[in-house]
């Protein structure tokens, strides 16, 4: 049995590589009998080569969503299959979730805290290519895959000598989208993965994490509260309010006209020329 | 013999290190009157925050700082000790990205609220907490007496920024300091909390300094706003966002992703410290 069969031969289109069904998270509340529920009935497709965005406010449920995807949370309820293949249940053996691992990688939020700061950045990545590379990988091939992969999202060799706290925010997100590279995925899930950068470099990566998939077929699960960035890069999108998904639809045709009133408020909050803030009403949260 | 509420005149802070100097203001001036509201707009290092630290005179002892501060006509560096904290505690509120981080985790809200009010201006508890209810009210808290009873960890980022707004006008200050107030928020909460921060400001007729990294909120909610490039203000004026002149500006509205619509790239900025260098130089 080969760990890295990539399934190539029977992928079509019209199969999605992700599929999620009526996923459900319940955490026990801070009183017996008070469950909150993160995450409630949520299903949705991830095809081949697409963005599919979730959006929603804080406490949506939608890093949920995307921690279960990859085995970070249990799933109450539901199943979630990666090309056919249930995720539910975790991974039993070392070598499953070593393939799972390649099939999906994650990159998170914050560049400071998701990157080992003992680890030299060429390391950092060589370290995943080897965990994916196969047993008949060299050293020295791991180490020049490293170094392409680096060069490839714009990092040249001198960064791989250097340590995370010598990188700016901007470099250290490219560092860990090396890294999710070097697995060579189908998926790669963004969580918030622009939104701690400054503008001018939240624009280098959306334009890198569009150059990624010009030059190979890979999908992002794209977690985001900010629609501009969700209009940029996304062609589909899911609407999540409260662990419910309240919308979805090809992104561009529900921005220029949102139907749903939880969509509708989203948009209307978003900062653009001619905009002022509103009140809403008194919250009780 | 000024009307302006607060000037700077030429700012500097320059940090001595082992291997040299390094300046992190380099000549920030700008004004502010009396209820106006400037947006202090720039990316990360680019020294709004430092601006603020060197109004309320909090910059590290390690910066040398040079220049002029006024506040209503006084000198914040020629301050004595008494003259500072009473500017500090009653005519500059700060309100801060992290709310979570500059309120006591093990106090109560309504302790929070009405510290400064009972110890410093020695009013009555029962006084101070009827005042924190109204204003818990007015800036859209439901059933403020129950949450001054609460601790800060029952509250959300977006009721906790409220509670702050709330805190800073109980000290009814003349200047807001406002750094990041919403960069932690949602959009939707973001919106609240600004809309109710301008409300109350106007209402109130206080001036407010607003840092931001956002050029289109600092624009719906600031009179003038003041573009920050490696510790200068490139560009400021009430035209900035409408008709920017400077070319970081420029550039650096440009790169944000719309929502109407999608190019197939973004353009990415040129502008860099070369530039940068280079403009002074041919401006000079």
């Amino acid at each position: 049995m080969t760990g890295n069969d990539h399934h190539a031969a029977t992928r079509t289109t019209d199969e999605p590589i992700v599929a999620a069904r009526g996923l459900r998270k319940v955490y026990p509340g801070p009183t017996k009998g008070d469950p909150v529920i993160a995450v409630d009935d949520v299903s949705f497709e991830l095809y081949p080569n697409e963005c599919l965005a979730i959006v929603g406010e804080s406490g949506s449920g939608k890093t949920t969503v995307a921690r279960m995807l990859v085995g970070l949370e249990t799933l109450t309820e539901g199943e979630i299959e990666v090309r056919g293949e249930s995720r539910a249940r975790g991974a039993r053996r070392l070598a499953d979730r070593r393939r799972w691992a390649s099939e999906v990688q994650y990159v998170f939020q914050d560049p400071y805290s998701s990157l080992n700061a003992r680890q030299r950045v060429g390391d950092i990545v060589a370290t995943s290519v080897g965990l994916h590379a196969g047993a008949s990988a060299t050293r020295r091939d791991v180490r020049t895959r490293a170094l392409d992969i680096l060069d490839r999202v714009g990092l040249d060799d001198r960064f791989a000598e250097k340590h995370p706290h010598q990188l700016s925010g901007g470099q250290r997100q490219r560092v860990a989208i090396a890294r999710a590279l070097a697995a060579d995925p189908a998926v790669i899930v963004l969580d918030e993965a622009v939104a701690a950068l400054d503008v001018s470099i939240q624009a280098q990566i959306l334009n890198l994490l569009a150059d990624i998939r010009a030059s190979r077929e890979v999908s992002y699960l794209f977690i985001s509260h900010d629609l501009a960035v969700v209009n940029q890069i996304s062609e589909r999108m899911i609407v999540m309010e409260q662990g419910r998904v309240v919308d979805q639809g090809r992104t561009a045709e529900l921005l220029a006209d949102p139907v749903h009133p939880y969509t509708r408020a989203l948009r209307a909050a978003v900062p653009r020329p001619g905009w002022k803030p509103v009140r809403r009403e008194r919250l009780a949260s | 013999m000024t009307d302006h509420l607060l000037r700077l005149d030429d700012v500097r802070a320059t940090l001595r290190l082992r291997d040299g100097e390094q300046t992190l203001l380099n000549g920030v001036s700008l004004e502010i009157g009396a209820g106006e509201a400037l947006g202090l707009v720039g990316e990360s290092g680019s020294g709004k925050s430092l601006t603020t630290r060197a109004i309320t005179r909090m910059l590290d002892p390690a910066f040398r700082v040079s220049g002029e501060i006024l506040f209503d006509g006084a000198s914040v560096p020629r301050m004595n000790a008494q003259a500072l904290r009473r500017y500090r505690q009653r005519d500059v509120g700060m309100i801060f990205q992290d709310p979570r981080a500059h309120v006591n985790p093990v106090h109560r809200v309504g302790d929070f609220l009405t510290e400064a009010l009972v110890r410093d201006r020695g009013v009555d508890r029962r006084t101070a907490e009827r005042r924190a209810v109204a204003l818990l009210d007015e800036v859209g808290v439901r059933n403020p007496e129950h949450r001054l009873r609460q601790y800060p960890h029952e509250l959300s980022g977006g009721l906790l920024q409220r509670v702050m707004i709330a805190s800073v006008l109980l000290a009814e200050p003349k200047l807001i300091l406002a750094d990041e107030p919403t960069t932690a928020l949602d959009v939707t909460a973001q919106s609240d909390v600004m809309a109710i921060l301008d409300e109350q400001r106007r209402a109130r007729g206080l001036a407010l300094l607003f840092i931001t990294h956002d050029l289109e909120l600092a624009a719906a909610c600031c009179d003038r706003l003041a573009v920050m490039y490696a510790g200068e203000i490139v560009e400021q004026g009430a035209h900035v966002y409408d008709a920017p002149t400077h070319p970081y500006t420029i550039e650096l509205l440009g790169a944000r992703p719309s929502i109407d619509h999608r190019v197939e790239r973004l353009p990415v900025l040129r502008y860099d410290r070369a530039a940068h260098e280079l403009l002074k130089t041919e401006a000079s």
